[in-house]
């Protein structure tokens, strides 16, 4: 077996003297797409954070490429090929499209192959090239959406952080975006960490997936396994019998506990 | 009633003096913008930057214009390590510890300023110490050299931020920080860049303004005024800053001339104006953030 592109061993990270993950681990493969599943609150946005260096670590590794990364600034990570597409899109609202595009390339020396790429963006996303002057405060949720990801493209990366990509879109553009989410990773060899609430898209557009739960890892297989467990039906994808499910969820042991 | 050659004069009088509150302003907002810090140390740089200058120019036989190239160097490099060595490490922490040690710069720079070049008032040699007449009015070079410098300067700005790779990134993190160290743009480093362009716009300021109020340890006191302006115009904004500056800059003569008495609190009472009917200053730039 070839070494993973990112592992991630037993990191911890807290907020002042919280502790909000507990002694994580995960892998991501190199050309993988790895869904992390969990309920508000779970910590999976810190975990993202603390892979991209935009929260240190108390303890743990976070090996990247065969080298240790934790602990360094998030701009550093950014350039060696790990990009970041935060929660809540986070555009530059007063940057116009076009920009924005540019800003995620900055690091980039090659320009030619910046404007190709600019141009692989509106690609995947021809809404976006209708709007490419237009200021990124004005779009709309699911353009802005389109727009961070091609943003975080646009470093081309060898793996991409993906935090909650569905958040509050309708679900014909959750089912676009995600297709466009495998292009990247098919057609650009681009690692994908996804984060997500949509559980059952996720599992269906990943290889693994991996399971939170207050702060720590409760569950990890292959997706198709965990499309069809029973732990996963009934708290993520809500298929259990709808009549008793609010019961249910409350009294019925989980499996992993 | 005013003659119209006064009304003009005390007009071109308050925009060059508008313009150099506008100067001024310009240097705290460009920190405010890129680390929500503002700094009360500012006018005091403006004041050393003008004393810079007169050292080039005296100590090293330098004209007018080198010696303020070299001020905008030493001033700028200054501003640079200001930032990358104390503000750096204090970001983050109260917002009255930052004031504070914003303020006792001010003082550390008023009293080694008084130490390197005394407590008298001093006067830089400029090119434009003669005198011009437009339409009957003649007016001091120095005021309209004052006013060229911000056209120009403002120009050279605003290519430099809406053209620049450098430029657009700094907007950028000034924007959305952690969104722009997610891009891998250096925002540490591009934060210290806003400070040593900061001082350098500062030492501009001072250079141009040493003609017309004179140089010394207390010249940075009108950073207060330029800072009212700013709020004026909606703290944040550069062109509001500016608008905000010359408005302040344009009523203060004509109230000067007609109610002596208040010499020099109207640009207070302007602020207050304008906070009062409108608390977001003139010009707002606003958006809703998307959830
Ligand atoms: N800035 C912060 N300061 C203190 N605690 C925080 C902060 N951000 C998150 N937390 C806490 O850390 C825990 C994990 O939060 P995190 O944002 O990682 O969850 P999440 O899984 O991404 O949730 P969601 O699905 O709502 O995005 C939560 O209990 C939260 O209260
Ligand atoms: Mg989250």
């Amino acid at each position: 077996m070839t070494e993973p592109l990112l592992e991630i061993r037993n990191v911890e990270t807290y907020y002042g003297p919280v502790m909000a993950i507990r002694g994580v681990s995960l892998t991501v493969n190199e050309r993988e797409i790895v869904a992390v599943l969990g309920a508000n609150g779970a910590g999976k946005t810190t975990l993202l954070k603390t892979a991209s260096g935009a929260l240190d670590c108390r303890k743990g590794q976070i090996i990247y490429g065969g080298k240790e990364i934790q602990c360094r600034d998030p701009d550093w990570v950014a350039r060696q090929g790990i990009s970041h597409v935060p929660e809540g899109r986070e555009v530059f609202p007063l940057l116009t499209v076009e920009e924005n595009l540019m800003m995620g390339a900055y690091f980039r020396k090659d320009s030619d192959a910046v404007a190709d790429d600019i141009e692989t963006v509106y690609g995947y996303f021809p809404a976006l090239r209708e709007v490419k002057g237009q200021m990124a405060a004005y779009l709309s949720g699911g353009q802005q959406q389109m727009l961070a990801i091609g943003r975080g493209f646009m470093s081309r990366p060898k793996l991409l952080l993906l935090d909650e990509p569905s958040l509050g879109l309708s679900p014909v553009l959750v089912t676009e975006i995600f297709d466009i989410i495998c292009r990247l990773n098919r057609e650009q060899n681009i690692a994908i960490l996804l984060v997500e609430q949509n559980a059952n898209l996720a599992l269906q557009v990943s290889t693994r997936g991996y399971v939170m739960e207050v702060g720590g890892m409760v569950m990890d297989d292959d997706s198709e396994t965990l499309l069809e467990s029973d732990d996963i039906k009934e708290f993520y994808l809500g298929k259990k019998d709808e009549g008793a499910r609010g019961l249910r969820r409350w009294k019925k042991k989980k499996t992993w506990r | 009633m005013l003659p119209i050659d006064d009304v003009f004069r005390l007009t071109l009088i308050g925009i060059s003096q508008g313009c150099a509150y506008g100067l001024v302003a310009l240097g705290f907002v460009l920190i405010y913008k890129a680390t929500e810090v503002v700094n009360f140390a500012h006018g005091d740089f403006m004041m050393f930057g003008g004393f810079a200058v007169l050292t080039f120019s005296e100590s090293f036989g330098l004209g007018f214009w080198p010696s303020l190239l070299c001020a905008c160097i030493a001033m700028g490099a200054a501003g640079f390590l200001v930032d990358a060595l104390i503000m750096r490490r204090i970001i983050g922490q109260s917002q009255a510890s930052v004031f504070i040690l914003t303020v006792a710069f001010g003082f550390i720079l008023r009293s080694a300023a008084g130490m390197i070049w005394g407590w008298n008032p001093v006067s830089i040699d400029t090119p434009f110490d003669n005198e011009v007449t437009i339409a009957n009015v003649t007016i001091g070079a120095e005021r309209l050299a004052i006013i060229a410098a911000t056209v120009v300067l403002c120009t050279a700005l605003y290519l430099f931020f809406s053209r620049s790779r450098l430029g657009i990134a700094m907007q950028a993190s000034a924007q959305n920080q952690l969104a722009a160290y997610y891009m891998g743009i250096p925002v540490r480093r591009q934060v210290s860049l806003v400070w040593a362009l900061a001082a350098a716009i500062a030492t501009i300021a001072g250079a141009f303004m040493a003609p017309i109020t004179q140089l010394d340890t207390n010249t940075g006191f009108i950073g207060i005024k330029a800072l009212a302006g700013a709020i004026v115009g909606g703290f944040g904004s550069i062109p509001g800053t500016l608008l905000g500056c010359l408005l302040i800059g344009v009523i203060e003569p004509f109230a000067d001339y007609f109610f002596p008495s208040i010499k020099g609190v109207s640009a207070y009472i302007v602020m207050l104006v304008v906070l009062f009917i409108r608390p977001e200053g003139l010009i707002v730039q606003t958006y809703m953030k998307k959830v």
